[in-house]
């Protein structure tokens, strides 16, 4: 099992997000985003960072990146695809996920540990987790505040403490079969006791398992 | 503005003396471009004119130094193969003009530096200092200065994992901006700022040229400010993450190819420094063609060509045969590069533009032949008055005090300071922001690169020799309760008016005090930076030397001393010399007195080694180690408290030793009985547990609310921030 780990210019956490999938047992490769063939791979992950500077919107110009395509493709197969901070504003760009992230609440970034309530198990990224359990990751963005006005997301987690306003609370947004989530605060960043939490195993364990499952 | 009668020597910053020596360089008149490149190149922020020949006295040798000064990055051994690189670098004089971009750009300078040694930068580091925050100035010189840290170094992908703040009125008209990084390599990827030998290509990669920051390092950083100071913003560079991290990943790969023979990162004095340094270090000549540079906009001179202080460059020197690859590469990461010049037998920097020789001078005298001034030190006579009036105690109850000092900004949390700042990127934070000391551990080692930033204006104020020298044995043991043992220092050195005879004597003792410490310590300085004409309207600031010391912990402690870790009923250690009851300098003489006399107590070299030896050791086993620095014992225990979620119980004593700041000391909160030390070096103070923090006889203050005054220092301040 495959997963594709895209880097636009400007990513930054490929690297942690390859190394929190192969800790896991997972076979995790770096995809340049010029790339427009996704075959052999079984999920995709876009990581966190800042795809093309950010420039224009997040997320504006990395959905019209080459590869965006296959990823779409990917998607409609029902494969699992996940984007974490600024992969969840590129897939609600590229209109793989309802909604767009706007400016947090109180217009500064922020980066520290949010805690999290499983509130939708029928997800590749939640599909480990139990019902009302809680998962203490870190966040770390700018443009973390989701919103939706047509209210068609799913989410399947939510900030316990809601610290930059989003709508309902959203941590992370799926479509509605279940394959394609965006989270905003990083599993990737919880794989290690010595850094604080372990508690994003448990999604990126999911997904993994969801790769095997599609 | 006078300027414009002004010869044109002048108008660049240049004396009449200066302009003498070029000529005797050249034998004739400077053509402009070449008086351009003289007066970028003579500036004080990049010849150091002023301070070189004091910079001398420091101890740079040790048998794990790689690089040492004057390169653009010191490099130590870390064993195993591996290298640390580090350097620390001022943004002062910019940050004042417009806070964001002068901040933004600092990180990106600070940034280049390291990845032109060839390593990977994995951690950056803040100090910064501004007036006090009831003035609506100061408090949009904090906001933009910490959004300008967090806009460009969270966007350029490396963690922001600490620093230091301080709140001063000396500092109102003149904001501190420093900056330190950390960048990790494998030996065999060293690389160096040399052009090669004849045949070599020069390569400008990154962004493309443009008019800002014309003149940066004479004009901004290089001279005081008055009420003209609006007038030079258009001297302030303006940063592009996305191209900068572009950049980084273009050089990391020529790097892991083999690809370039040097390379030089493009900073103040530009191309001018680009060219004639990497030159004048191999000891070739070069051709150059200025034609040849890509740039944003038309019609630009070559004066401002060879001035342009454009961010995001970086000069690549390359073998002939390897041009194709570099270009490749830089084509695949999507940044635009431009072959501009040849390395020449000789030693002659020859620059045209448009088919014309603008420039033909000796490469090494741009560096080599700065002008080197010994400027007159003597010792203020004020420094007598300061030092004959002791400083006074505090006689309000320990409870309150330590109430009032929780509230401070620069003592309460940092959290709304660091909380902006990507802090956790790329898995090896192992102690972030708020501790004594960052732990970076170095992934598939048992390495930890443990650093910590320090200085204190108001101790240096009135002691330059001895507080630079307690600033080196403080950073040392924070790195030391983090489990690591001191390695070596870069320091950043902010000043006010050299020409001032006070001034240069303050930067004279600093520079001892930071020497001795450094020997008694047997570690070396590996680089630094100097920041002179911190004064505004003629009032200097409080000499501010910064020092950034990396310490190696190698093992790693399994578990580090962290403050969270203090348990119930675990007993609490004053470990170091006892103090005294001096409060010279401290915060309670500024936060109660607001004042700042008195002769601070002195460091005390033999003991500070020790007390470092035995906190490295501890580290290994004791769950919390913490320093005693700024508020005295009673902040730190607070701070334990707070982090912890326990209280604790100390036994009664002078509130001036609560809260004295005498160095080389630390808590150690440990089990019954783990502490085996002579009773003239640890003293059991208290005990943790219950839900209030008591200090001897004076009211229980419970933890609620002494979180939430430590919590809400900054916030409450920032009011629609």
């Amino acid at each position: 099992m495959r997963t594709a780990v895209i880097v636009f210019p400007g990513t930054n956490c490929e690297q942690d997000v390859v190394h929190a999938l192969s800790t896991l047992g997972g076979d995790a490769e770096l995809v340049w985003h010029r790339e427009n063939d996704l075959s052999g791979f079984d999920g995709v992950v876009l990581p966190g960072g800042f795809a093309h500077g950010d420039y224009l919107r997040t997320g504006a110009i990395a959905r019209f990146s080459p590869v965006m395509a296959e990823v779409e493709r990917l998607a409609e197969e029902g494969l699992p695809v996940l984007g974490i901070c600024n992969g969840f504003q590129v897939l609600c760009e590229a209109g793989l996920l309802p909604g767009a992230l706007i400016a947090n609440r109180d217009l500064a970034f922020i980066c520290r540990f949010v805690e999290l309530e499983v509130t939708d198990t029928d997800t590749v990224l939640t599909r480990a987790a139990e019902a009302g359990q809680r998962i203490r990751i870190p966040l770390n963005s700018y443009e973390g505040s989701w919103v939706d006005p047509d209210q068609t997301g799913r989410v399947p987690l939510r900030y316990v403490d809601n610290p930059n306003g989003s709508q309902d609370s959203a941590a992370a947004v799926a479509n509605l079969r279940g394959n394609v989530v965006g989270i905003m605060p990083h599993p990737e960043r919880g794989v290690d006791h010595l850094l604080g939490s372990t508690d994003g195993r448990i999604l990126l364990e999911g997904f993994l398992h969801s790769m095997a499952l599609a | 503005m006078t300027t414009a009668t002004q010869p044109v020597h002048r108008q660049l910053g240049m004396t009449d003396e200066e302009y003498e020596s070029v000529l005797g360089i050249l034998g004739r008149d400077p053509r402009p471009a070449e008086l351009a490149m003289y007066s970028v190149m003579w500036s004080e922020h990049c010849s150091y004119k002023s301070s070189r020949s004091h910079l001398r006295r420091f101890p740079t040798q040790a048998p794990w130094v790689v690089v040492g000064p004057g390169e653009n990055a010191g490099v130590v051994d870390l064993g195993d193969g591996w290298l640390a690189a580090l350097r620390i670098e001022s943004h002062n004089h910019p940050s004042f003009v417009e806070p964001y971009q002068g901040a933004a750009t600092g990180v990106g300078g600070i940034l280049r530096d390291v990845f032109t040694m060839g390593a990977r930068p994995v951690a950056l580091w803040d100090q910064i200092r501004f007036g006090p925050l009831d003035q609506p100035k100061n408090r949009y010189l904090f906001n933009g200065v910490v959004a300008g840290i967090a806009g460009y170094g969270n966007a350029v992908g490396v963690p922001t994992v600490g620093g230091e703040v301080e709140f001063d009125p000396c500092y109102s008209g003149n904001p501190l901006v420093n900056v330190m990084c950390l960048g990790v390599l494998r030996r065999e990827q060293l690389v160096l700022g040399t052009a090669g030998a004849p045949g070599t290509i020069a390569i400008l990669l990154g962004k493309a040229t443009g008019r800002d920051g014309i003149g940066g390092a004479s004009v901004l950083a290089s001279a005081s400010f008055d009420d003209e100071s609006e007038d030079k913003r258009p001297s302030v560079q303006v940063g592009d993450p996305f191209e900068e991290k572009k950049l980084i990943e273009t050089c990391l790969e020529l790097y892991d190819n083999g690809l370039v023979v040097g390379v030089q990162d493009l900073g103040a004095a530009g191309l001018s420094c680009a060219t004639s340094e990497p030159a004048g270090r191999a000891g070739v000549g070069m051709e150059v063609d200025l034609d040849a540079v890509h740039v944003r906009e038309s019609g630009m001179s070559a004066p401002e060509l060879l001035m342009s202080e454009s961010q995001e460059r970086m000069m690549a020197f390359v073998s002939p045969d390897k041009v194709d690859e570099v270009l490749d590469i830089a084509h695949k990461w999507e940044i635009d590069s431009a072959v501009v010049g040849t390395v020449r037998e000789g030693a002659t920097l020859t620059i045209r533009h448009h088919g014309e020789v603008v420039a033909e001078v000796p490469a090494a005298s741009l560096a080599d032949a700065a002008p080197l001034y010994d400027r007159p030190a003597a010792r203020p006579a004020w420094m007598d008055d300061l030092w004959s009036q002791q400083a006074r105690s505090v006689d309000d109850d320990p409870a309150t005090v330590l109430l009032r000092l929780l509230d401070d900004p620069a003592l309460g949390s940092s959290s709304w300071i660091h909380e902006q700042y990507d802090h956790m990127l790329f898995l090896n934070t192992i102690v972030g922001p708020g501790a004594d000391a960052s732990l970076i551990r170095i992934r598939g080692t048992e390495k930890g690169m443990a650093v910590s930033t320090d200085g204190n204006g108001r101790l240096c104020q009135l002691d330059p020799r001895g507080g630079s020298a307690r600033l080196v044995f403080e950073a040392a043991l924070n790195v030391a309760v983090t489990g690591a043992r001191p390695l070596a220092l870069v320091d950043n050195l902010n000043f006010g008016n050299p020409e001032k005879p006070s001034v240069m004597w303050q930067f004279r003792e600093s520079v001892e005090g930071i020497s001795q410490a450094c020997e008694s310590l047997e570690i070396p300085v590996v680089g630094g930076n100097v920041s002179f004409y911190n004064e505004t309207e003629g009032d200097d600031i409080h000499p501010t030397p910064v020092v950034g010391m990396l310490g190696l912990a190698d093992p790693m402690p399994a578990s580090p001393p962290r403050l969270s870790r203090a348990g119930e009923g675990m007993e609490v250690w004053e470990i170091g010399p006892a103090p005294t009851s001096n409060l010279a300098g401290s915060t309670v003489q500024r936060v109660f007195h607001n004042e700042l006399t008195g002769k601070p107590t002195p460091p005390e070299p033999e003991m500070a080694t020790k007390v470092i030896a035995i906190a490295a050791d501890m580290a290994h086993f004791a769950p919390v180690l913490h320093d005693i620095s700024d508020g005295g014992m009673a902040v730190a225990l607070a701070e334990i408290c707070i982090a912890s979620g326990l209280g604790a119980v100390i036994i009664d004593m002078d509130t001036d030793l609560l809260f004295s700041e005498d160095p080389h000391r630390f808590l150690a909160v440990c089990a019954p009985e783990s502490v085996e030390l002579p009773s003239d070096m640890a003293r059991r103070i208290g005990i943790m547990g219950g839900t209030a923090l008591i200090v001897g006889r004076s009211d229980p203050i419970a933890l609620d609310l002494l979180g939430d005054t430590y919590r809400n220092a900054i916030p409450r301040r920032m009011p629609g921030v």
